[in-house]
């Protein structure tokens, strides 16, 4: 398996500060807007964007769910493994809400596909728009697009996006894996 | 990833500790789905649910058909009162009809020991055993524990008494195999007439002496005197009963230690325990009965996910 990275530590961090403005620039004071990251892999940038937008952009009362799909995904029972599910905290209402749903890499569409289904049942959002690290854009099943995106990517199927965070791997990194 | 090691859930005593564990982990998800503002997930959108209920039943009915609700499955009901079955149509005859219909998942209750590990070898269908005769009731012991997780965060090592008519009681049984697979104490309490000969061969000790039992215990199973099922007399009279095991508040305060109370219901006030018991802060009985529906969730959940397409 050969891997090539695609961005870089300093590169992820200047791409987090720039979809920070981004998301400031549309929600100013973030009021009424809510971020919402998809679990499990959503949950990093979220809280990475949520720690960015508090700590250097000084937004107070910024409200983060975590997400989980599990239920939701139209691959129930179509899978050899069994889908695993994992916590669902979102304390606060999402009616009458902007939601920004989160996650790391935009693929097929249909984790976001069942996100969508999913936040529902919190409410009726007044708007939802998504935002990812890592947009596939020719690998879309379902005709979703983001929003905000990091980095646009033309992986081809045989080719897998890695992202690794500092929580989890030590760095901020994104690779992309080709099998030989 | 984790899956259940069995089939069908036909009694505690086909599952191992990880199935246990797994079951919960799922029922938290659950948990959280049905206190949303909309309490429904998609998940068994295609998947058909017979529940067959070839005996009375309130709780464990309507809790398996909201269960089966929230998770958007399709629902067939049944009861053995207005159906064929009295007519004289053999159970696999039955079954196999209702299997004809695109049934993937069978919910049974049933009065004779072991009607769903029979079923299970006949029918090509997820079983789930809603009771079978004075046998088991798995998915009443899973809740039972699960409630006590969640109350006292662990069921390792924690005393729990069973406390009643557990000769008839599927839910002793099945409670007995659920708590011991999790490393908790049991003991059995209630008259020697209402207590299987060989239940010490089960690893449970049995007290005959209600507030023995009630000192040495963290949690309190109490079971009702299942009259139905009596052919004969296994007590002189109810009064005489509830004076030896009635559980009422002037025993609990008479303890050192705040023990939890848990019934699986029906209950029968002012007979196996008080009201003010039944309604007092020690009492989880109300948990129990939300914590049945995230379980029994669960259950479905896990065993519809064999089901290939």
């Amino acid at each position: 398996m050969s891997s090539k990275t695609l961005l870089n530590s300093k590169e992820i961090e200047i791409i987090l500060h720039r979809l920070a403005c981004q998301l400031i620039e549309n929600h100013n004071d973030f009021s009424n807007t809510v971020l919402i990251g998809l679990q499990p892999r959503g949950t990093f940038l979220a809280n990475r964007l949520k720690e960015i937008l508090t700590e250097q952009y000084h937004i107070k009362n910024l409200k983060l769910g975590l997400l989980d799909i599990t239920f939701y995904r139209d691959d129930f029972r179509r899978r050899e493994e069994p889908l695993e599910a994992t916590n669902t905290t979102i304390d606060f209402l999402i009616e009458d809400k902007n939601v920004i749903l989160i996650d790391d890499v935009l693929f097929s569409g249909r984790s976001i596909r069942a996100g969508l289904s999913a936040i529902q049942d919190f409410g009726r959002p007044k708007l939802v728009e998504l935002l990812v690290l890592i947009d596939r854009r020719f690998s879309r099943h379902l005709p979703i697009q983001p929003n905000y995106k990091g980095r646009q990517v033309d992986a081809i199927n045989q080719e897998k996006v890695k992202v690794y965070w500092k929580e989890t791997h030590n760095k901020d990194a994104v690779y992309i894996e080709h099998n030989t | 990833m984790k899956h259940l090691s069995v089939n069908h859930l036909l009694g505690i005593k086909y599952l191992n500790k990880s199935d246990i564990d797994l079951i919960f982990e799922t029922a938290d998800h659950f948990k959280e789905v049905i206190n949303r503002p909309i309490k429904k997930v998609p998940s068994l959108r295609d998947i058909t649910i017979a529940n067959l209920f070839f005996e009375n039943s309130t709780r464990t009915k309507l809790s398996f058909e909201i269960a089966e609700k929230r998770l958007s499955a399709d629902i067939l009901n049944f009861s053995a009162a207005q159906s064929s079955v009295k007519k004289g149509e053999t159970l696999i005859d039955t079954v196999n009809n209702i299997l004809s219909m695109k049934v993937d998942v069978i919910v049974m209750r049933h009065p004779n020991v072991g009607a769903g590990v029979f079923l299970s070898k006949h029918i090509d269908a997820k079983i789930i055993n809603a009771g079978d005769g004075t046998h088991e009731h798995p998915t009443q012991a899973l809740l039972d524990s699960y409630s006590i997780r969640e109350k006292l965060g662990n069921v390792k090592g924690k005393k729990v008494v069973i406390i009643g008519d557990i000769l008839h009681s599927r839910v002793a049984l099945s409670n007995i195999f659920a708590l011991q697979l999790q490393g908790a104490e049991v003991k059995v309490c209630g008259p020697t007439t209402l207590i299987p000969k060989h239940i010490a061969s089960l690893g449970v000790t049995v007290e005959t002496n209600l507030k023995k039992a009630l000192e040495w215990c963290d949690v309190a199973n109490v079971l009702r005197v299942q009259n139905e099922r009596m052919d004969i007399n296994y007590f002189p009279s109810t009064r005489e009963y509830t004076q030896l095991f009635g559980i009422n508040q002037q025993i609990l305060d008479n303890l050192d230690k705040k023990i939890i109370i848990m019934h699986p219901g029906p209950i029968n006030r002012g007979v196996e325990i008080t009201s003010d018991v039944a309604d007092s802060s020690q009492s989880i009985i109300l948990n129990q009965v939300e914590n049945g529906v995230a379980i029994r969730m669960a259950v479905i959940y896990l065993l519809a996910q064999q089901i290939k397409r």
